[in-house]
This record gives structure tokens, C-alpha cells and sequence, in this order.
């Protein structure tokens, strides 16, 4: 039976509207609401579904980051992973560090199948799950809309423009979440009792002796240009009128 | 050293999407004074090659022909850019399902950093990305002697597809994996446009009702201004149409001339992937929607009236 792998990210609650600090270093994060990455959250959901279908048996999630990380991996307990593991780290990890630590994680645990979300929505970077199955030389199967696991293999339906295709992956192998693969449960409040007696490692990220180094130095971070205000028209015949004679697009 | 495109192709054609790629990568070339080559990856596509020798500005077409690259299986198309990696220390590719698919493999493999969904170049190592859905406009400095980007189709202006005249060049293929196979796709047949490619984008929100709602009052509209038809969130997990339609942080992004926003309420996400369209026509019966507070114009209308109305007017 398989071992499944999900890693999770705390991310700025999806309902945030982010606020540019006004000193241009970065986005105001005091006192704003975290939540686990809306993508990770699908992941963490497929996995446990996976498990509740008899195709695996454990599901261990982590996360890379400082210790309110084990908030995050708290909910995913309590979604129904069995175990988790913190990597603790302050400074900032960006993807390819990110993706070097799970690598090592891989080989530590290994697991059949290693789900992550296919972006964070802080940093929109699309890159984790791409680079830790190159870094360990795997298959992948990214903006997964459906997941079949059997005979050894992982049968993949993802999302791509102008429609889907369908891959089937050898195991192990990196799928990331898209969407529509799954709609996460509501976390009942037993579950989150539950959760607290699960185990929660924390392993410093010194000790995995990884280069975790940044490479890209955010020189500064500003608010995107603003639009104009718009005018209310009364009718179709106006819109008509300035879409032709005002703005000149028809 | 040069800049390398990895083009987006089906063998026979180039998409206009390797055509923002190119200009970017131009953008890139003001600094750096390298030439822009390009790089088809495919089977049975030399077709596709002598299509791409002829957008502007660039100076080499390499092509990699071989029965793995058929698919475009991202670990196929990485080990051929990864074997052909040397001669060059940018590679860019557009950021389109087919772009994000690859362009990581290839940072990890050579060890460094990719720079996602670039807007602007303002510098040998420097560039714009949008972060937290666009609200915010991060400037990003590679410390790396290879930079892998991807680039946002809506922040640069699309390349000539003729008036070049480059060289053409086989190069091998990288090994295939037997570690996946290719089972098979279902890619729609448009008769409109291509969303991201439209200068005209109609999108139906859950304002609409149902599928049969979204077509009956958005399919006139559309035709009639020889648009692409587009979604909010809501309108696709609602099942009124398929995933493709998509527009918003996680979707497609979009910057066309016009996009109607028919009952669509404007969350962070939507704005998020159309908001940099020129003009932006929000209809809606609810005065309060965020969506007004992007539109250029807005009808505060019930949209089974306005819409018809609004084809008659036209």
C-alpha cells in the first residue's frame, strides 16, 4: 500500500487584499490572516481521499518555514493526514530551496506519490512540484484534474490550455493540484481534536545540510498601476455609443 | 552565449504565444547585445522550424526531431534544452501550461532560479513579476549566471512572424523516460478566437444561471463581435463551461482591447487575470459588485436585458 507525500505552504489568506508596504520592501504581513495554500489544501484532501479508498496507507504532509508552520500542518491532521513533519527555517525559502528540501525528505521518507498544489498564491511561482521531480529525476503530471492510482502506477487527467490530456506516471512520481481535482472537506472540530494527539516532528533545516541560499533579490515591490475611474452608462444604446465614439475599441 | 526561446508548437505551427516570448527575449538582447535563437522540440517538425525562422529578430532556429519529443512531455523537452544548455545563459518560454510544465525542470536541473510570469525587463538581471495575484508588482534580481523565465504573453507585445531570416540547425534530442507515457488529449476546436490571444473577450460570470443561460445570451454578443468567450471561477465550478474558460489568478490572464464582464462580481482572483485589459465593461444588477470599481464602463443592468439590447445596438 502507498505512502503519499504532501507538502503545504502557509500563505496569506486567499480573501486578503494585500497591502504594498510604503517603504516598496515588500507587502504589509502584520497582523494579517494566514491560512494553509488553497492548492496545498486540494492536496492534502486528494491524499486523504487516496487513503480512504484503500489505495494508501499513510499520508505524511510537511512544511518548510517558521514554527507557525505547525498551525498549517495542524489543519492538514486534522483534514486526515497521519503524520507531520516540520523543516524550521527563518529565513526565506524560495522554490529551488524549497524543492531541495523535500528533496531530502523524499529520501528519507519515501513515499510512492508526492502531491503538492501547483502554486502558491503568494508568490504565484508555479515552480516547487516541477523542480523536485527534476531534482529527483521523476515524472510529473502538473494541474492535475483527476488522479487514478493503481498496479503501480498513477493515472493523471491535467489541465492544459485549450483543454486536458491524460498521462499515466510510473511510481514514484510528482503530481500538482489543479482547481477542479477535488473540493477540500470542511474540517469538523472532533477532527481537530484528533489532530493534536498526531505526531508533529520538527527538524531544524540546518541539519539536512541543503543550499537553501535565495537567488533572486527583491530589489523593490510596488502597487500595480491603477486604473482610471469608470463612468456608469444607462443603457446598451449608450455603451454602444462610447465603446465606439469614447474609447474607440469598435 | 546567447538567449534561447523555447518555441510552443504542434509541429506544423508556431503559437503566437513564442511570439511575446521572442519580443521579450529581444528586450533582454538591448541589454545583453547576445543574438535570439530559438528552439523547436518536437517530431516531425520541421515544418514548424521554418515557420520560426521567420519571426523577427531572430537569427538561429535549432530543432530537435525525435519520437519522444512528440508530445511535448516536459521531461523530454528539459533534457533536450539541458544537453544544448551551454551555449546559452537565458531561456525563456511563454507562461502558458506548456511553459510552467518545463521551464522549472530545466532551472533545477542547471541549478538556479526561475523567474515565473515576467511583465517587463528593465535589465540584464532584472525584472517585473506580478505577486499575490497581481496586487503587487515585485522587481526581482537574478544572482545566477543562467536565468530561466518565464514570460507573461500580456506584458509584451507579440514579434513579427515574418521578416526573419535565420539559420537553420538540427541539434540531437535528449534521452526519453520510460518513467511516463502519453495516454491522449482532448483539445477543443475553437471557431472563436483564443482567449488569450483575442482583442475581444466576452466572460459570463454566476450571474448567468446555468449553462444553457451562458450560450443562449453570451454566444450573440460574441459572434457578433468576433470574440472569445471566457469565465469567472464560479461560472466553471457552477459547470456552465469547461475549465479552459477560465480567466483569473490561477487561469488564464488576459489583456485584450475590450472584456465584458456579464454578471461576473469581480473577486481579488478574477481581477487578477484581466485587469490589464485596455478597456474593461462591467454588466451587472448589483450595484455593489467589485467589478465596478475596475470598469471602464458599467451597466448596472439585469444582463438578460442588457446583453440582447445590447447586440441589437450593435
Amino acid at each position: 500500500m502507498l505512502k503519499i507525500l504532501v507538502a503545504v505552504k502557509r500563505v496569506v489568506d486567499y480573501n486578503v487584499k494585500v497591502r504594498v508596504k510604503s517603504d516598496n520592501t515588500g507587502v504589509e504581513l502584520s497582523n494579517v490572516k494566514m491560512s494553509m495554500n488553497p492548492f496545498d489544501e486540494i492536496a492534502v484532501e486528494e491524499a486523504v481521499r487516496l487513503k480512504e479508498a484503500g489505495s494508501a496507507s499513510e499520508v505524511v504532509v510537511v512544511s518548510a518555514g517558521a514554527t507557525q508552520c505547525q498551525e498549517t500542518l495542524r489543519t492538514a491532521l486534522a483534514i486526515g493526514a497521519d503524520r507531520a513533519v516540520l523543516i524550521e527555517a527563518t529565513e526565506e525559502l524560495q522554490p529551488l530551496a524549497v524543492a531541495k528540501l523535500l528533496a531530502s525528505m523524499v529520501e528519507k521518507e519515501k513515499p510512492d506519490l508526492i502531491i503538492l498544489g501547483k502554486q502558491a498564491i503568494d508568490d504565484d511561482s508555479n515552480q516547487t512540484g516541477q523542480m523536485l521531480a527534476a531534482l529527483l529525476k521523476l515524472p510529473q503530471a502538473t494541474f492535475a484534474s483527476k488522479i487514478t492510482v493503481s498496479h503501480g502506477e498513477a493515472t493523471v487527467e491535467r489541465e492544459i490550455d485549450g483543454g486536458a490530456e491524460t498521462l499515466a506516471l510510473c511510481l514514484p512520481c510528482i503530481v500538482t493540484t489543479d482547481l477542479r481535482l477535488n473540493e477540500p472537506r470542511y474540517v469538523t472540530l472532533p477532527n481537530i481534536m484528533k489532530a493534536k494527539k498526531k505526531p508533529l516532528e520538527t527538524i531544524k533545516c540546518e541539519d539536512l545540510k541543503v543550499d537553501i541560499a535565495p537567488r533572486l533579490k527583491t530589489i523593490k515591490v510596488v502597487e500595480p498601476p491603477k486604473r482610471g475611474a469608470g463612468v456608469k452608462v444607462s443603457n446598451a444604446k449608450a455603451l454602444v455609443e462610447k465603446l465606439r465614439n469614447d474609447a474607440k475599441v469598435l | 552565449m546567447n538567449i534561447l526561446v523555447i518555441a510552443e508548437h504542434d509541429n506544423e505551427f508556431v503559437k503566437p504565444s513564442t511570439l511575446h516570448a521572442v519580443t521579450a527575449a529581444a528586450i533582454v538582447a538591448t541589454f545583453t547585445h547576445q543574438e535570439v535563437h530559438v528552439l523547436v522540440a518536437g517530431n516531425q517538425c520541421r515544418a514548424a522550424a521554418d515557420v520560426a525562422c521567420r519571426i523577427a529578430g531572430v537569427t538561429k532556429v535549432l530543432y530537435a526531431d525525435a519520437p519522444q519529443l512528440k508530445d511535448g512531455l516536459a521531461e523530454n523537452v528539459e533534457s533536450t534544452i539541458v544537453g544544448i544548455s551551454e551555449q546559452y545563459n537565458y531561456v525563456l518560454v511563454s507562461a502558458t501550461a506548456y511553459g510552467k510544465n518545463i521551464a522549472p525542470r530545466v532551472a533545477a536541473r542547471l541549478d538556479v532560479a526561475q523567474i515565473s510570469d515576467a511583465i517587463a525587463v528593465s535589465g540584464p538581471d532584472t525584472f517585473d513579476r506580478p505577486i499575490y495575484a497581481g496586487n503587487a508588482i515585485a522587481t526581482v534580481q537574478s544572482l545566477d549566471s543562467k536565468k530561466i523565465i518565464t514570460v507573461r504573453t500580456t506584458g509584451f507585445d507579440a514579434a513579427s512572424a515574418s521578416g526573419g531570416n535565420a539559420t537553420i540547425v538540427e541539434v540531437g534530442a535528449g534521452p526519453g523516460t520510460d518513467s511516463l507515457r502519453f495516454i491522449d488529449r482532448q483539445v477543443a476546436k475553437l471557431e472563436r478566437p483564443e482567449l488569450t490571444d483575442a482583442k475581444i473577450v466576452v466572460s459570463g460570470g454566476r450571474g448567468l444561471g446555468s449553462g444553457e443561460n451562458y450560450a443562449r445570451v453570451l454566444e450573440p454578443l460574441a459572434s457578433k463581435l468576433g470574440a472569445a468567450m471566457g469565465a469567472s471561477r464560479a461560472a466553471v465550478d457552477a459547470g456552465y463551461v469547461p475549465n479552459d474558460y477560465q480567466v483569473g489568478q490561477t487561469g488564464k490572464i488576459v489583456a485584450p482591447q475590450v472584456y465584458f464582464a456579464v454578471g461576473i462580481s469581480g473577486a481579488i482572483q478574477h481581477l487578477a487575470g484581466m485587469k490589464d485589459s485596455k478597456v474593461i465593461v462591467a454588466i451587472n444588477k448589483d450595484p455593489e459588485a467589485p467589478i465596478f470599481s475596475v470598469a471602464d464602463y458599467g451597466l448596472e443592468a439585469d444582463l438578460f436585458d442588457a446583453v440582447p439590447q445590447l447586440v441589437d445596438e450593435l
